[in-house]
């Protein structure tokens, strides 16, 4: 078994299944001969040739809109945005095509495709180059919207993503490609797209995030088991379709529930999980639902964009807050 | 000066307004009498169709709806050039190229109708259906001409866009796509001089709409879109350039909406009574039908006959749309996923809940 990191885990299972099923291309910016600017398709265009690894035009529009014809056609593109901030142009064609072309012919034509993008601040990089847009796809009918947050999961997951009949939209928190490595077995096992990661157990609140934050999130259930409190860790993984229950599950338990996540607090996905457990979970719970999300703002240049981003310390506070209200 | 590269567009006509033949290089199919008699029958019979979903729409048994009057010879050149496995990626008023390839009639209503099963209509399976985000369909069939070319299968995708739509960026990354990859894709711009109430020249500056594809470094050409003759040879050339591996085409079809935009427009608002009598001039089907009596392969009993037997037809699909019983409320989760999702599962139920209320 090899040690690999996130990154690792996406070239991994895109080789995996390049190698398995021949209908599977990649394409998008600089995939081909440069291997992606993170480095995600290295040594795919060598290995599976240049009509299967294509180099496009400098147009993500161009991208989305090829990616739509090619499944529709039977193929399973994956196709790259170089960042998610460069992905605005593409949404027209995942919105109106991709997301409703089953529904729209009744079936007739589908759209197995993959949207792929580096997700997420924290890494100094240029304006654009540093969003969290998954609540853009979440409230768009007929897509998927997976985080992969760990190098297995980013393995299994994206597995999953090129094996389903329907289009997904994968995101990659950049920040962590290459914060660690771990054992994964190239074993073209695939992971659920329907549910969330308990990661840690606990008892006395619950904290429910996704992308990068789940470095943050762990590390303050960490500092708050040195304080005697014992938090139990959700990665949702998949935002749409939303494993409620899961969620429920533990907030039963706990009767606490902390929701992070850097994308901005205003509509942000957070709100959902937070509205459904009004909805549902209201009377199992002790205190009002926390949110700790990134604020109201354009993610900021990079001088302060870690002020920006959800910290270990506003997780503990939060979790802190809803122990002390009950 | 010295020039870095220079560009000409040629310009293909081979009937004048009055039907009257312009050049002695008639091409072989339109030296098959028989042929151009069923291309001029399935024009009439798609105006026939056009007239009366117009008059559904007027009494309340139609939605919106967008009326291809005038447009006729480019949609049936189409639809005769392409073969079934070749893709076709309408824009979404292409009904006589449709009808072709075997949508019926009643499937066009019935999605103009509101329901989406006019979409899983008789035609090829593969082709594309009606696409209402402008220009967008031309990448779609960009992609379908970029999976043949992987998979090495000798098909055609085909898209047509109209004038409007050559302003949009899918447009342009569309036939760049075309020059890039060499794919086996033909563009049909469908210049019917108006995008709603914004004329041609509004639209762009550019002398030809054809042009653009020079920029996109692939074979261009503007042809009259009311000559079936014409396009056909356009059509024909481009295809099977793109069939044999040569790459892309773009064919700027000059022709003119004689309708309303669609049912929820008022043309008058917007252009002048003179302008559209003078279209009405070169419009496809009087100068094809001349052309067909100057050869003696058409008279005016046929022609009587003819549109008689279509009223017929098109009766009976309007009998069939209007007997369609309305999908159950359960289709409108059934077909967003391969698999409901347990969420989507919730909201069926409810949904079905609230329908038997």
């Amino acid at each position: 078994m090899a040690q690999i990191n996130l990154i690792e885990g996406i070239t991994m299972a895109l080789a995996h299944e390049m190698a398995r099923d021949p209908s599977v291309v990649v394409l998008g910016e600089d995939v081909g001969i440069n291997g992606g600017v993170f480095r995600a398709t290295v040594g795919l265009q060598q290995k599976f040739g240049p009509e299967r690894v294509i180099d496009t035009p400098l147009d993500e529009a161009m991208i989305a809109g090829l990616t739509v014809g090619l499944a529709v056609q039977g193929m399973k593109p994956v196709a790259e945005a170089q960042f998610e901030g460069f992905m605005y142009p593409m949404i027209d064609q995942i919105a109106s095509h991709a997301a409703r072309m089953r529904t729209r012919t009744r079936g007739r034509l589908t759209c197995p495709a993959v949207f792929r993008a580096p997700w997420g601040g924290g890494i100094h990089a240029p304006e654009h180059h540093s969003e969290a847009i998954e609540a853009l796809f979440t409230n768009i009918a007929g897509l998927r919207v997976v985080l992969a947050s760990s190098p297995g999961r980013a393995y299994g997951l994206l597995l999953a993503a090129i094996r389903d009949p329907d289009p997904v939209i994968f995101f990659e928190p950049k920040r962590i490609y290459r914060q660690y490595k771990e054992e994964v077995a190239d074993d073209g096992e695939a992971l659920p797209l329907d549910v969330c990661f308990v990661l840690r157990d606990g008892s006395d609140v619950t904290l429910v995030t996704w992308g990068a934050q789940v470095k943050e999130t762990l590390e303050a259930a960490d500092a708050l088991a040195a304080e005697g409190i014992s938090a139990e860790v959700i990665d949702v993984a998949t935002l749409k379709p939303l494993d409620f229950d899961t969620i429920h599950e533990s907030v039963k338990k706990t009767h606490r529930c902390v929701i992070v996540h850097e994308a901005p607090y205003t509509g942000g996905f957070g709100g959902e999980i937070a509205a459904r457990l009004v909805e549902h979970a209201l009377y199992d719970l002790y205190a009002p639902v926390e949110r700790v999300a990134g604020y109201d703002v354009p993610m900021p240049l990079y001088q302060l964009e870690m002020s920006y981003l959800p910290t270990t310390a506003r997780i503990v506070a939060a979790a802190k807050r809803a122990l002390a209200a009950s | 000066m010295s020039i870095a590269a220079s560009f000409e567009i040629e310009y293909l006509q081979y009937l004048d307004e009055s039907g009257k033949l312009l050049r002695e290089d008639v091409p072989a199919f339109a030296r098959d009498v028989r042929a151009l008699v069923e291309a001029y029958k399935l024009m009439c019979f798609t105006r026939t169709f056009d007239g009366k979903a117009i008059a559904l729409q007027r009494t309340g048994k139609l939605g919106t709806y967008a009326s291809c009057l005038g447009m006729e010879a480019t949609h049936i050149a189409i639809g005769s050039a392409l073969t079934e496995d070749d893709v076709f990626a309408p824009f979404y008023r292409d009904y006589g190229t449709q009808f072709q390839r075997g949508v019926k009639p009643r499937e066009v209503l019935l999605y103009w109708g509101g329901d989406e099963r006019g979409n899983d209509f008789s035609g090829p399976a593969h082709d594309f259906a009606w696409s209402v985000p402008i220009a967008t369909q031309c990448l779609h069939a960009a992609g379908s001409a970029l999976a043949f070319k992987i998979r090495k299968e000798p098909r055609v995708a085909l898209a047509t866009v109209g004038d409007g739509g050559t302003s949009k960026g899918d447009f342009y990354a569309a036939i760049n796509a075309g020059g890039a990859f060499a794919l086996p894709l033909v563009v049909v711009v469908v210049n019917n001089q108006y995008a709603i109430s914004i004329p041609r020249a509004q639209q762009t500056a550019a002398k030809t709409l054809a042009q653009k594809g020079i920029a996109a470094g692939i074979e261009s050409i503007q042809v009259d879109g009311n000559d079936l003759i014409a396009m056909r040879v356009a059509l024909d050339h481009a295809i099977k350039r793109a069939r044999h591996g040569h790459g892309a085409t773009l064919i700027e079809a000059v022709t003119y909406r004689l309708s309303d935009h669609t049912t929820a427009d008022d043309a008058r608002r917007y252009r002048s009574e003179d302008e559209v009598k003078a279209a009405w001039e070169r419009e496809p089907i009087k100068r094809l039908r001349a052309y067909l009596m100057s050869l003696n392969a058409w008279t005016e009993d046929e022609e009587k006959e003819w549109l008689a037997e279509c009223v017929k037809r098109v009766d009976a699909e309007i009998d069939a749309y209007l007997a369609t019983k309305p999908q159950a409320v359960s289709a409108m989760f059934d077909y967003t996923y391969a698999e409901l999702p347990l969420d989507l599962e919730r909201q069926r139920a409810d949904a079905l809940a609230a329908a038997k209320a």
